[in-house]
């Protein structure tokens, strides 16, 4: 604690770690009492909404990949469901499957990177996943064998892991044979038991207790838990369809960061894994529900320091939903369906692993690109992880500054924030007056 | 003998080439036991001072500290490596170069006074002496871990200088611009990635930047004849490696 003759007191962590991209929080307290909260992310403007006007309706998939290096499936998938949607086109079922089985390898490689390395150092005491080795060498050598199961399934269909290249508008340039499928499938299923053992080791964590009360926005697809595409489900509204987005989910901009602050209908809400997990859970497939049940949670998950079970849950799930995929693979007649120009807007969504991304485009008569909008989940989420972190800092006052910094820092790794997603755009400090 | 240090920064960036060194599945731990890995953001809380060994550098300079930092970085590095295609040529942040960036700012933000960034976006080369530089958006594993081996025993990494097409070539791979008329810029892109495009019946999009001597001008035509408009030319050398590419076709 730091105190100052006025009887300010300052917390400060100059760079938040083991997040993507960069952001600072500052905290300032007076005479006891929370003043404010502001997660200031400093991760500089890269400008993909200027940039896009003018490209080829073909090219945001290629180009707004390079939004997220953690995320670039979703990225690919929501910009080419808009631009579907504004051309009229509808994939065959056969290569949406592909698609959300690309995407289910997203989810693997993504949620166990933060899991393995950049969560559960948290609540294990450790600097990082890798000085866990020391103590925790079969975790950690499970974590990364999971890891690299999701890369190999992105590597195997998407071409990389990173920056996928197979993929295009309408589909794939080259879909795999039934053959190749079978010999993936076969790594997948050793991926399963790893992902089973991790839901098992995360749910004997330490959990603080705390409770959200904030809306939950998440895709909603019928009969299946959502990833690839959907309709958009809230916990206090009826669910409402993709072209009505921006109706209910509007974005301003805030002096103390680069990325926008989205609302839903004026009021804060949460994307991301607890908000998809809560309203879906009864669509998981029978391995990931037990496996949720068998680690004690309810149908819906409101904790945020708990997402790391949830993560935990959908790994399985990914893996069940893949295997089932390749089960049911038949080699498509065609890699891809046409999409010609057609001038127009379009809208697309899917659920990034770390919530629900949401794209628009606007096509001219030219076939180019007349205006974009991107809503990263990050954006979505600031609000929220500020209204929690002034919630736990008000319930934890009588902790010194370097404990509080601390808690503070695991409250906001539990969003798994993506701050180089906040496309538009963490370091804590803690000011005590 | 104290073992080497290894530092990874980032800059205006996805986090993609820096995600490749946590990518290296099989590989991590045995890295992690021949360096001390002192400072890395986006992996550990542990932050350990100069001087390093080793720097990788991601993403480019875009605002005014980031000028500052990159020069503090090399002064604390023995060895300097720009890794990926924005910390080599500015990435696609740079297309601000061709624009206004007031205008760009705009366009995102309501209040783009809030906003500090450069009119350039420029790679680490551009303000600070750079030893190697690893092209690609993103950068490949495999030349990652060659040139980390290649540093920590003291040999100089292998970076060929060849174009995708050579490595195509090498693979066996058969043409996708001769046998199918896809327009490709393997002939003119950087090596380094494998041919990874035309192995899955894409033509090369140039995210490893231009090669040494690109012969642009015989392949413009060519890119024509395979069906892009003029337009379209422009924009396929207008991407993650634009600066680039503008220079070696002797455009502003």
């Amino acid at each position: 604690m730091t105190d100052f003759p006025n009887g300010t007191r300052t917390l400060s962590v100059g760079t938040l770690t083991r997040v993507e991209g960069e952001g600072a929080l500052h905290v300032t307290l007076s005479n006891g009492a929370l003043d404010s909260v502001e997660l200031n992310i400093y991760e500089p403007p890269r400008f993909f909404e200027a940039f896009l006007r003018g490209r080829s309706y073909t090219e945001p998939p290629d180009l707004t990949s390079r939004v997220c290096g953690i995320c670039p499936v979703a990225y690919i998938v929501s910009a080419s469901n808009a631009i579907e949607d504004a051309c009229g086109v509808t994939l065959d079922p056969a290569l949406v499957e592909l698609r959300r089985l690309l995407y289910c390898g997203e989810w693997i490689h993504s949620h166990t990177l933060h899991i393995y390395l950049l969560h559960a150092p948290d609540f294990l005491g450790y600097p990082d996943g890798i000085s866990m080795v020391r103590d925790q060498r079969e975790a950690v050598e499970r974590g990364l064998a999971l890891k690299k199961a999701g890369n190999r399934l992105m590597e195997f269909l998407g071409g990389r892991a990173i920056h996928p290249v197979n993929v295009r508008l309408g589909g794939f340039y080259s879909v795999p044979t039934r053959r190749d499928m079978d010999a993936l499938a076969e790594e997948l299923r050793r991926a399963l038991d790893d992902a089973l053992a991790t839901v098992q080791w995360v749910s004997t964590f330490d959990f603080p207790d705390v409770e959200v009360d904030h809306e939950l926005l998440a895709l909603t697809q019928p009969h299946r838990y959502p990833i690839e595409n959907g309709m958009i489900a809230r916990s206090r509204g009826p669910v409402f369809g993709v072209s009505e987005f921006c109706d209910h989910v509007t974005e301003s901009q805030v002096p103390h960061s680069t990325a926008l602050h989205a609302t839903l209908d004026g009021r804060r809400h949460l994307t991301g894994p607890l908000a998809r997990y809560s309203l879906n859970s009864p669509l998981l497939s029978p391995i990931a529900r037990e496996a949720a049940i068998a680690v004690g949670l309810g149908a819906e998950c409101r904790n945020p320091f708990r997402s790391i079970v949830v993560r935990a849950v959908e790994v399985v799930y990914a893996l069940e939903e893949a295997l089932r995929i390749i089960d049911g693979y038949e080699r498509p007649s065609r890699p891809f369906v046409d999409v010609p120009a057609r001038a127009g807007v379009g809208h697309g969504v899917s659920e990034a692993p770390r919530g629900l991304l949401y794209h628009r485009y606007e096509i001219g008569d030219d076939g180019l690109v007349k205006s974009a909008t991107i809503i990263p989940p990050t954006s979505q989420n600031q609000g929220a992880i500020e209204c929690d972190l002034a919630d736990l800092v008000t319930g934890h006052l009588d902790l010194d500054d370097d404990e509080l910094t601390t808690l503070c820092e695991k409250l906001i790794r539990s969003y798994d924030p993506c701050i180089s997603c906040s496309a538009h755009f963490l370091d804590l400090t803690v000011t005590r007056k | 003998m104290a073992q080497p240090t290894l530092a990874v920064w980032k800059f205006a960036s996805c986090d993609g080439c820096q995600l490749t060194l946590l990518d290296c599945e099989d590989e991590l731990l045995t890295i992690a036991a021949e360096v001390e890995i002192a400072t890395f953001a986006e992996a550990s809380s542990a932050m350990v001072g100069g001087p390093y060994d080793v720097s990788l550098v991601e993403g480019s300079i875009t605002t005014s500290h980031d000028e500052q930092r990159i020069r503090e970085i090399r002064e604390q590095s023995k060895i300097l490596v720009a890794i990926g295609a924005c910390a080599t040529a500015g990435g696609i942040q740079a297309l601000r170069n061709f624009a206004d960036v007031a205008e760009f700012a705009s366009v995102v933000y309501a209040k783009p006074e809030y906003i500090d960034t450069l009119a350039m976006s420029t790679p680490a080369s551009a303000h600070v002496t750079v030893d190697y530089e690893l092209r690609g958006c993103p950068i490949d594993r495999g030349q990652l871990l060659d040139t980390l081996a290649a540093l920590l025993i003291g040999r100089k990494p292998r970076l060929p200088a060849a174009t995708v097409c050579t490595e195509c070539k090498r693979s066996g791979v058969t043409c996708i611009a001769v046998a199918e008329g896809i327009p490709c810029l393997g002939p003119v892109t950087h090596a380094g990635c494998g041919a990874l495009c035309p192995k899955h019946h894409r033509g090369c999009y140039g995210c490893f930047g231009p090669a040494a001597t690109p012969n642009m001008t015989a392949l413009i035509p060519l890119l024509r004849r395979d069906g892009l408009s003029e337009g379209a030319v422009d924009r396929v050398f207008t991407t993650f490696n634009a600066t680039q590419f503008a220079a070696e076709r002797g455009t502003p």
